[in-house]
């Protein structure tokens, strides 16, 4: 219970200590730092306008921080969630292009899905084999393997796999109104963010209450210590890269199926480098996942606002963002550190 | 309650927030036309989205406006997340989403919207297809680019021009077989190099392909990306000429400049809202050249000759008054093959122009990737 | 005939020209990481340094009037930067690794957010020796038109190598990179070496951002990185954590990336997307093929070794 506190309260005094920073910056910048947060507020969370806006944006980094996460639980550090997302949308788009029309939708969109999340633990499972058998640093072949998917996407959707239709936004051939995910309920939110919110959970579960979650943590505490107890290390860090990858072949698939409908380079909009920064944030609990995607899809839904109403630069959002990465990082340090922060309220 | 404790944390930030602003009080109580601007890039890239950005600054100028606009707003459901906020809380009544990449999301939610006009830059507004309240705006850009063309026809001495494009889409092509095809009416020898960079903002890309292309004999450059600065800049140290793309960037060169194509949004922008503010009905699909005052040529550069001057104000002339037609057979492609048979002609508005995947005979590059 | 040498000339020339001109930001990232990583810390954030730098820079040189005052600023910013890493990741349970990635984001926001009035604005550049007078080929004069920077480089990476290995500092570097036990019972402040270390190679990195703004492509925007900074750690990788091999990975780096425009602008159309991927494509394999599950890498601190 005392570990679970603290878990909480520090992030969240991390939090509020990067709101404050962010403020001073922005009261620097020459803004009204109160006037700003409201903005932020309102933009972000001050409607069910702005609700839907920031849980629609929330809802790709869920699946592409589950790819920097899950191999963290076992050691390694992987930001190749553009890649893998990149990958998986691009495989996805093709079995829909492919499937449209000679299968019911229900069948097209599972046969996308599965693709999607094949070619992604592929791409990242790569990764995790490479890192374990032959000594490769995951962090920059995952890297190299991100800038490997985008311009293997580009290649094709300019060129031999382009829809003459699509003009001068270059794109692959539609998969299909019919195959397309579409609302949930009323809202417009798209059902990728349901999806997202059913995995993290699902892999939370996982990590936390199976043999298989256990023997990761431990192999990414103490490789050693882990072959030493018999556990097949090798499998384990394959199988954590690969259900990443999954995931962020899974978004690949859902901003695909949800939003273009077709592969295009839009699929390499940041999303796989946002879900790095969600994984850290989350301190890669699948489950503290989900609140940390909506924050950060919150920040981004007030982006333009801040732009409108207080004629702050774009990278504003991104000052913030790096702040709170950099104090959420540092207060790591404190962990079983505060005793004497237990007693006290939680300081939201 | 981990995520419980997190969004009450976010919560208390937003109360502590409103005790000390009063927060943002709008007075929408006024009739002024507002009109939101979403652009793909950053406001001020010497090009393309700042040739918009001027657009919007020019009508903002006039009291009875109200515009706002958004920078670096990607081709995903964050453009659609952007023109609604621009709907909701700021009262849009007409938004001018200004990437071709934004035109499917603008279908998306045209019909949620029935009293917001959706106008989109570049792309083919269809009656058939499309709802009442979107509408298409673009210019033939390639126009000034064709009077270029003629001025580096002139100009070059090693007969080898050089054109540094993003990727290979219609517009581009377009505009890279007008410039051909102006040179090469000065002399059909002339040759236009292209190298595609792949991308639309690549400065090491595409001072790189600069480079390359001096090195291969040509003197003049021009380019099609998001911002040409980088590539006149490039061409003004080596020594070579070059033609401006977007907007005016003759400053950058000043003794290699030849002339350039330029957009002019202002007067696009500023009839809208005149037909806004008149209640008048804003017609779906805004097409024009020099001679509507849409697109025009930057003023000619100090190395240009008087013979070049006048071939190309000669040309511009037949542009005003409608009797220029670049495209008119027989015109090759760089294959051998014959896309416009003789005789036949198709004039700036023919829309067949609008889908080209062709270049034309004398371009050395590959119209697919 | 004689069109086809020139061809063939002018691809060669376009690639040492561009592995000269596209290497040298490769060059002060690599150069610089290597300094960190020898220390026995990763600073995966270069690429908040370079932006930053470029940025700086290029303000600077534009308010001022002198391009080495923006040099000097980058290399200022990159060892604030550096800094902050440096003091994050001495915190315990801190990874280096995730500082960086944070320190990129928080850099390259800085910078955007601060840059925006410099954009439009065309500052002073910084000057270039041209080596190549002698030749009657514009070509080959271009390539060898040499930024002083390029060869504060190649000076510099000569310069670490002796550092490394004969300097009294340069060897308590090497031994805190080597094992952090071994270099706190030397009596070493390891913390005060890797804090220095990675200032060093922050600033480093951010000279390597003030060659892009003020001499090539020479201009500032928001797309002006493709990622250069982000590539050190994978060059020194590659260069085996020897400052002299940087300088071949940093060249091998932008000839690469200068080949694709060179084989269009010469004619040879098919496949740029995948000519351009070429760089990462090679690093990928070199890595794969030199790596070993079962020794350590040649080169590579013993600190990092543990990481297993």
């Amino acid at each position: 219970m005392k570990a679970h506190f603290e878990s909480i309260a520090i992030p969240s005094g991390a939090l509020l200590v990067s709101l404050l920073l962010f403020g001073v910056f922005i009261g620097i910048a020459g803004a009204n730092p109160f006037e700003v947060f409201a903005s932020i507020y309102r933009g972000a969370f001050g409607s069910w306008f702005a609700w839907q806006d920031t849980l629609v944006r929330a809802a790709p980094l869920m699946l592409t921080a589950l790819c920097t996460a899950l191999p963290a639980r076992a050691g390694l550090i992987v930001i190749g969630g553009e890649g893998a997302m990149v990958a998986g949308g691009f495989s996805a788009a093709l079995t829909g292009i492919a499937l449209n029309g000679t299968f019911p939708p229900f069948i097209v969109i599972t046969c996308m899905m599965f693709v999607a999340m094949l070619t992604g633990s592929l791409w990242i499972g790569a990764v995790g084999a490479l890192r374990h058998y032959r000594g490769v640093n995951e962090t920059i072949s995952s890297l190299l393997l991100n800038y490997i998917a985008i311009a293997l996407l580009n290649f094709f959707v300019v060129g031999m796999l382009k829809d003459p239709e699509t003009l001068n936004k270059p794109s692959t051939y539609p998969i299909g109104d019919a195959n397309m995910l579409g609302a949930m309920g009323s809202s417009s939110i798209h059902w990728g963010l349901g999806i997202g919110i059913i995995i993290c959970i699902a892999l939370w579960f996982l990590m936390r209450r199976t043999t298989f979650g256990f023997g990761m943590d431990v192999a990414g505490g103490n490789v050693r210590a882990a072959q030493l107890t018999g556990l097949p290390v090798g499998r384990l860090i394959v199988m954590a890269c690969a259900l990443g990858g999954a995931a962020a072949g899974l978004a690949g698939m859902i901003e695909v199926a949800a939003v273009h409908g077709r592969a295009n380079t839009s699929l390499n909009a940041g999303y796989g480098y946002a879900g790095i920064l969600v994984a850290f944030l989350a301190r890669h609990n699948p489950l503290a996942i989900i609140p940390v995607a909506i924050l950060l899809g919150g920040i981004r839904a007030s982006g333009g606002l801040l732009q409108r109403a207080h004629d702050l630069p774009d990278a504003t959002t991104l000052v913030m963002q790096g702040i709170i990465f950099v104090v959420i990082l540092a207060s790591e340090a404190l962990y079983g550190r505060l005793p004497w922060l237990q007693p006290k309220a939680q300081p939201a | 309650m981990k995520r419980r404790t997190f969004l009450k944390g976010i919560a208390g930030a937003g109360s502590l927030a409103a005790l000390g602003g009063a927060g943002i009080t709008r007075a929408f109580a006024d009739d002024k036309v507002k009109m939101g601007f979403v652009y793909v890039g950053p406001r001020d890239d010497y090009g393309y989205n700042q040739a918009h950005f001027e657009g919007k600054s020019a009508v903002a100028k006039q009291g009875w406006v109200k515009a706002f606009d958004e920078e670096n707003v990607p081709e995903t459901i964050e453009v659609i997340k952007t023109m609604e906020s621009m709907i909701n809380l700021d009262g849009a009544q007409v938004l001018f989403p200004t990437s071709f990449g934004y035109f499917p999301h603008i279908l998306k939610i045209a019909e949620k919207y029935p009293k917001v006009m959706f106008l989109h830059c570049g792309g083919l507004w269809d009656a058939s297809k499309h709802p009442k309240n979107v509408g298409s705006y673009f210019g033939y850009i390639d126009e000034p680019v064709y009077l270029a063309g003629i001025v580096a026809g002139h100009m070059s001495k090693t007969g080898k021009l050089g054109y540094i494009a993003a990727i290979p889409i219609p517009q581009v092509l377009r505009n890279i077989n007008s410039f051909t095809l102006g040179a090469r009416s000065v002399n059909p020898k002339i040759t236009t190099n292209v190298v595609f960079t792949g991308g639309w903002a690549n400065p090491v890309k595409e001072a790189e392909s600069a480079n390359s292309m001096v090195d291969q004999g040509i003197d003049v450059l021009t380019c099609h990306v998001d911002s040409p600065k980088v590539v006149v800049e490039t061409a003004e140290k080596r020594g070579v000429m070059c033609c401006g793309y977007h907007t005016n960037q003759a400053v950058l060169a000043p003794k290699g400049f030849l002339t350039g194509a330029e957009w002019n949004w202002s007067k696009v922008y500023a009839d809208y809202a005149e037909m806004i503010k008149g209640g008048k009905t804003i017609p779906n699909l805004v097409r024009g050249g020099i001679k509507e005052g849409i697109v025009k040529s930057s003023p000619y550069g100090a190395p240009v000759s008087d013979k070049a001057r006048k071939h190309a104000d000669e040309v511009r002339a037949k542009f005003m008054d409608g009797s220029m037609v670049v495209y008119k057979g027989t015109i090759k492609d760089n294959k051998g093959n014959t896309v416009i048979a003789a005789g036949k002609e198709y004039k700036q508005t023919d829309i067949w122009l609008e889908s080209m995947d062709w270049l034309v005979e004398g371009v050395i590059g590959a119209a697919k990737s | 005939m004689s069109h086809e040498e020139i061809g063939l000339f002018g691809i060669l020339f376009a690639v040492l020209g561009g592995a000269i001109r596209v290497g040298t930001p490769f060059l002060f990232v690599s150069l610089g990481e290597c300094l960190t990583e020898r220390s026995g810390r990763i600073n995966l954030g270069l690429e908040g340094n370079l932006v930053m730098g470029a940025m700086l820079a290029y303000g600077i040189s534009y308010l001022s009037g002198s391009p080495w005052l923006g040099v000097a600023a980058a290399a200022g910013a990159g060892a604030m930067l550096g800094l902050l890493h440096a003091l994050l990741c001495q915190q315990p349970r801190v990874n280096d690794i995730a500082v960086g990635i944070a320190l990129m984001l928080f850099g390259t926001g800085l910078a955007f957010f601060w840059g925006k009035p410099f954009i439009q604005p065309s500052a002073p550049h910084l000057p270039s020796l041209s080596l190549g007078a002698w030749s009657d080929s514009p070509a080959l004069r271009s390539a060898l038109e040499i930024n002083v920077l390029f060869i504060a480089g190649i000076v510099l990476a000569p310069l670490l190598a002796w550092f490394f290995r004969n300097a009294r500092w340069g060897l308590n570097v090497r031994c805190a990179g080597e094992s952090t036990e071994a270099a706190l019972a030397m009596g070493l402040n390891v913390n005060m070496i890797r804090l220095l270390a990675t200032m060093a190679g922050g600033a480093l990195a951010g000279v390597g951002g003030s060659f892009l703004s003020l001499y090539y492509p020479g201009s500032w925007n928001e797309g002006l990185s493709s990622g250069q900074g982000l590539m050190a750690v994978a060059l020194v990788i590659f260069a085996r954590w020897d400052p002299v091999k940087c300088v071949y990975a940093s060249l091998l780096f932008g000839g690469a990336a200068a080949l694709g425009p060179a084989l269009q602008s010469a004619g040879i159309t098919w496949g740029y997307y995948l000519f351009n991927a070429a760089p990462y494509v090679l690093t990928l394999a070199i890595m794969i093929a030199t790596s070993s599950a079962k020794r350590r890498l040649p080169g590579l601190p013993g600190v990092f070794s543990n990481l297993k």
